[in-house]
């Protein structure tokens, strides 16, 4: 019942402004995938375009094999669950969720008995006769969700579903969205500015900035190997320290910064010479031990205690803001704001990149 | 604290001479239909009788009138609605400045002295019937409702554009993705929306074709309606008949008014509890 | 007959007009060079489509726009018996405006005195109506807007919106009880020995002036309050609180406020009042000078449809230019007045 999606070389303009550039993409049947951005970065008018509501300028979106241009968007085998749920507040629960089978002409027992069975799935079972407004935020949820799936769509289109719900029911209703997908087994096409969404539910992801792809691949590669300087700092926190390159070897590169050489895994396209940046999350820098010589140093700022872990807020030499997480162990009651602190990093967990690789 | 005082007296005085200048005329005209006297008399109070109400009845006229008034009424009611629904929705589509032209246009009704209404719409109409040879359409129902329907449909336009302000776009890109074709949306979405504005447009486009006299009694031509032979008879002379007649008047537009109300209140508080609801959610 | 042009204007403007809308709505997209949604048809469907030009167009131009323009081209054709009409002597003339100003060609009189004087009258007394009706509704509907509590507010809504319904012919008709010779104020005021002979305040248009205050009093009422409701009471505490004292506070802070409610009730009100044909029926005296009586006795006494219209179109062009001057002077939009 799945279908794979294909988006040759999509570019959406509105006037003088291009929501979304030349994007390219390949969606497996089955997939749950997520296209993951800051807001305005033109993933919306991308699931808009694959809905139907709107045409692509250029390029072709194809479905199951399907050139869908022409086709309206109640003629495409998609389901789209919009970011403010728009569920229809003057029918009842089962009336909303056998809206689509009713314009299809299924009588209404039929439709009666889909909707009990979907409602028993997303777990809202016997809530048929209430009426929207009675249901509390993750029950809209899951109305929504049965509503997009009775029509048996190939596609589930999901648009920032989570972001009115607050954190814990956001977090509980990630894994349900996840067993609902592997339950029905369609393809699954999620939009989110969360990257934490985007890590814990998708089989692959796509970051998208400024109307283009900047890197697609699974959660593990987007956070551990960031193609763009883009993605390295939008996935997962990251401190970026810019300088020149000077020199590549098996894999690593060396790069001279304000701050001393810095080296790392050398990302793609760099080049000796060049600008890049080096890329150090705070989970990989660490409290130089007494005695042995720190990679660099930085001073001390502040610090938040986030339960099992603590941030650490620094100022590097240059003036740069920087930030470290540390674990329960570590001594850092005693600093004081100003106090210098040594670093040190396994260069196996840098990362540097050229910087404007897509411009 | 006696400044106050002063205040608050003269703020009452006021209330009160204000509802006094407003009731006291329909009470002392209330008064007169049940008066004995051949003229309109409140005082002095001669005699308790219900004649007046008797002779009513009896005036084939009026009754006719009133008739007429109901048919074109139902009319206008049919007419005005779906002319003004189209053009609320058509406003938030087209853009400016078609739209300030086309708001400027069927707005322009409501800003001109009814009677011109009424001329130009018989005018008009004798060539175009003429022209066309349906001379038949040349009669008063049929011009009275025209004319009548040109500016109650903006009345109803003003009620469904502030409903549709409130109307979420997103709904109908729900129903069309679930499969509703475009005609389907309208009818399953749009208008189940709009329901509380139809219910009003229709009782003021009612009450205000039924009520109107200076654009039908052009419109009419030599049929007549309610309001035109109330005219008629209040210009030929001055009876406790006519009193009578405004307190039937009266009383059933009261009814109406209050009936109306109450459902539109009931309907605000209803609506009220959901967007209640919706918030707290 | 009439005019071959004014048929074809009849029959062929709408149908251009809708072709040219649908025109319009298909080319809306490709016109544009961008995507932005589904066109007009696609939108709405092609069956609602039609039916929302269609209504549109048939409320727009058969039911406004050509009564009124037919009703111009009208203003400006001499009296002619039906047979006549479209033949030679069927000419343009300013013959029905020359009339208004300067009457029948045997008058004696320089100008047009009585219709002169009707029109001026009117307008001169339409406008004070207009402004003592704001003088009348003003306090109230300050008081309810910022001052009473809701369950007041609630009352004296009921109150207002009871008689807001009632016939203007019954309106005047009371009032023609009231201030009739035999009418219960000259009743009381004889017996009370106020007065020995009955006043003739119909004759004197006292009750005609009466009459249309009263009358349009609500309508002045309901714009007013709606926008002095809407103004946040902060406001009128932060000026109290800077010591402003209260005339100040109505004239720079409400007023100001609820501009386009005033100049919605004042052209209401106006062109109620310089339209009126009830009240002057009723309630006018032999001598009673009011424009729209004189209109309607063109039709109904003269039988001059061509004067009727003109003088029409003068009545008309009147409100126009007290709409645009109202407008201009409150800095008010059109959709404003009319909401």
């Amino acid at each position: 019942m799945s279908a794979d999606i294909e988006l040759d070389r999509v570019t959406i303009r509105f006037g003088d402004f291009t929501a979304v550039k030349d994007v390219s993409l390949r969606i497996n049947g089955g997939e749950f995938f997520s296209i993951l951005g800051p807001s305005g970065c033109g993933k919306t008018t991308l699931l808009r375009t694959i809905s139907g509501f709107l045409e692509p300028t250029e390029g072709a979106v194809r479905i199951a094999g399907q050139d869908m241009a022409g086709i309206g968007s109640n003629k495409r085998p998609t389901a789209l669950i919009f970011q403010n749920l728009a569920l229809f507040p003057l029918m009842s629960v089962a009336e909303n969720i056998g809206y689509g089978l009713r314009v299809r002409g299924v009588p209404k027992a039929e439709r009666k008995r889909r909707a009990d069975e979907l409602l028993r799935l997303v777990a809202l079972p016997d809530q048929g006769d209430k009426r929207i407004s009675e249901l509390s935020g993750g029950q809209k949820q899951r109305v929504a969700v049965a509503r997009a799936l009775a029509v048996e769509p190939k596609v589930l289109l999901l648009d920032e579903p989570l972001s009115a719900l607050d954190l814990r029911l956001r977090q509980h209703m990630r894994t349900e969205l996840r067993a609902i997908q592997k339950r029905v087994g369609i393809t699954f096409i999620y939009i989110t500015h969360d990257q934490g969404e985007a890590l814990t539910m998708s089989d692959r992801i796509a970051v998208m900035n400024a109307g283009h792809v900047e890197q697609v691949g699974d959660g593990r590669a987007v956070y551990d190997r960031p193609a763009t300087p883009f993605v390295a700092s939008f996935v997962g926190e990251n401190n970026g320290v810019s300088g020149i390159v000077e020199d590549i070897a098996v894999g690593m590169a060396s790069l001279k910064t304000p701050l001393g050489v810095l080296k790392g895994r050398a990302g793609a396209g760099l080049t000796q010479g060049a600008l890049a940046t080096i890329f150090l999350r705070p989970e990989a820098l660490q409290l130089c031990p007494p005695g042995a010589a720190p990679d660099l140093t930085a001073e001390f700022v502040n610090s938040a205690f986030e339960g099992n872990f603590t941030l650490v807020f620094l100022r590097a030499a240059n003036g740069q803001p920087m930030t470290m997480s540390v674990g329960r162990g570590a001594d850092i009651a005693t600093l004081a704001p100003g106090a210098p602190v040594g670093l040190t990093f396994s260069s196996a967990d840098a990362l540097v990149l050229p910087l404007s690789r897509n411009e | 604290m006696s400044a106050r005082f002063v205040w608050r007296l003269m703020l009452g005085f006021y209330i009160a001479l204000f509802f006094a200048f407003l009731f006291g005329p329909l009470i002392v005209m209330g008064v007169t239909a049940f008066n004995t006297p051949d003229y309109p008399q409140v005082w002095p109070f001669e005699g308790f009788t219900l004649d007046w109400f008797a002779k009513l009845t009896a005036d084939r006229n009026l009754m006719e009138g009133l008739v007429n008034s109901f048919i074109i009424g139902a009319f206008v009611v049919a007419l005005s609605v779906p002319l003004g629904l189209a053009g609320a929705i058509l406003m938030t589509q087209i853009y400016r400045p078609a739209r300030s032209l086309y708001y400027l246009i069927v707005v322009s009704p409501v800003l001109t002295p009814g009677v011109i209404i009424g001329i130009s719409t018989v005018i008009f109409w004798k060539d175009v019937t003429e022209l066309t040879g349906m001379q038949s359409l040349f009669n008063g129902i049929f011009l009275a409702t025209l004319g009548q329907a040109a500016f109650i449909s903006a009345y109803c336009m003003l009620i469904f554009l502030s409903r549709l302000q409130r109307y979420d776009r997103v709904q109908e890109e729900a129903a069309l993705d679930l499969g509703a074709s475009q005609t389907q949306v309208f009818f399953d979405i749009l208008l189940p929306f709009l329901r509380p504005a139809i219910f009003s447009a229709a009782v003021i486009a009612f009450l205000s074709s039924f009520e109107n006299y200076n654009t039908t009694t052009f419109a009419i031509l030599a049929d007549k309606t309610l309001t035109t032979v109330l005219a008629g008879r209040v210009r030929a002379g001055t009876t406790p008949a006519i009193s009578a007649m405004a307190v039937v008047i009266i009383g059933v537009t009261v009814i109406g008014a209050i009936v109306y109300e109450i459902v539109k209140r009931a309907e605000l508080r209803r609506e009220a509890a959901r967007a209640n609801a919706l918030a707290a959610a | 007959m009439t005019h071959p042009f004014t048929a074809a204007l009849i029959f062929a403007t709408p149908l251009v007009v809708i072709l040219a809308f649908i025109a319009m709505a298909l080319l809306d997209r490709r016109r544009r060079g961008f995507v932005q949604g589904p066109g007009f048809f696609q939108r709405n469907g092609t069956p609602i489509a039609i039916f929302l030009i269609g209504a549109a167009v048939f409320w727009a131009l058969i039911l406004i726009v050509f009564p009124q323009l037919y009703m111009v081209d009208y203003s400006f054709h001499p009296k002619l018996p039906q047979i006549k009409r479209g033949g030679p002597e069927d000419i343009y003339t300013l013959e029905n405006y020359r009339y208004f100003l300067f009457g029948s060609t045997r008058n004696t009189d320089h100008w047009n005195t009585t219709h002169l004087n009707a029109f001026w009258i009117t307008i001169f007394v339409s406008t004070i109506i207009t402004i003592v009706n704001f003088a009348i509704c003003y306090p109230l509907a300050y008081f309810m807007a910022q001052v009473a509590k809701p369950q007041t507010v609630l009352k004296l809504m009921v109150l207002l919106v009871i008689p807001y319904w009632i016939n203007e012919i019954l309106r005047a008709f009371a009032f023609r009880i009231l201030l009739g010779t035999g009418g219960l104020i000259n009743n009381v005021a004889i017996a009370a020995g106020l007065i020995s002979e009955p006043v003739d305040f119909i004759g004197h248009d006292v009750a005609l002036y009466a009459g249309l205050t009263y009358a349009y009093l609500l309508i002045m009422m309901f714009p007013l309050y709606n926008a002095i409701e809407s103004l946040d009471r902060n406001q009128i505490e932060a000026a109290r609180d800077l010591g402003a004292p209260w005339w100040h506070i109505h004239l720079f802070v409400v007023m100001p406020f609820a501009k386009p409610g005033i100049a919605s009730g004042a052209t209401l009100v106006f062109m109620l009042c310089a339209g009126a044909l009830a009240a002057p029926l009723v309630l006018g005296g032999p001598k009673t000078l009011w424009f729209t009586p004189i209109v309607y006795d063109r039709f109904f006494q003269a039988f001059n449809w061509p004067q009727g219209s003109a003088y029409a179109m003068i009545l008309l062009l009147t409100c126009m230019a007290f709409v645009s001057l109202t407008m201009r002077l409150f800095k008010v939009s059109l959709s404003e007045i009319t909401r």
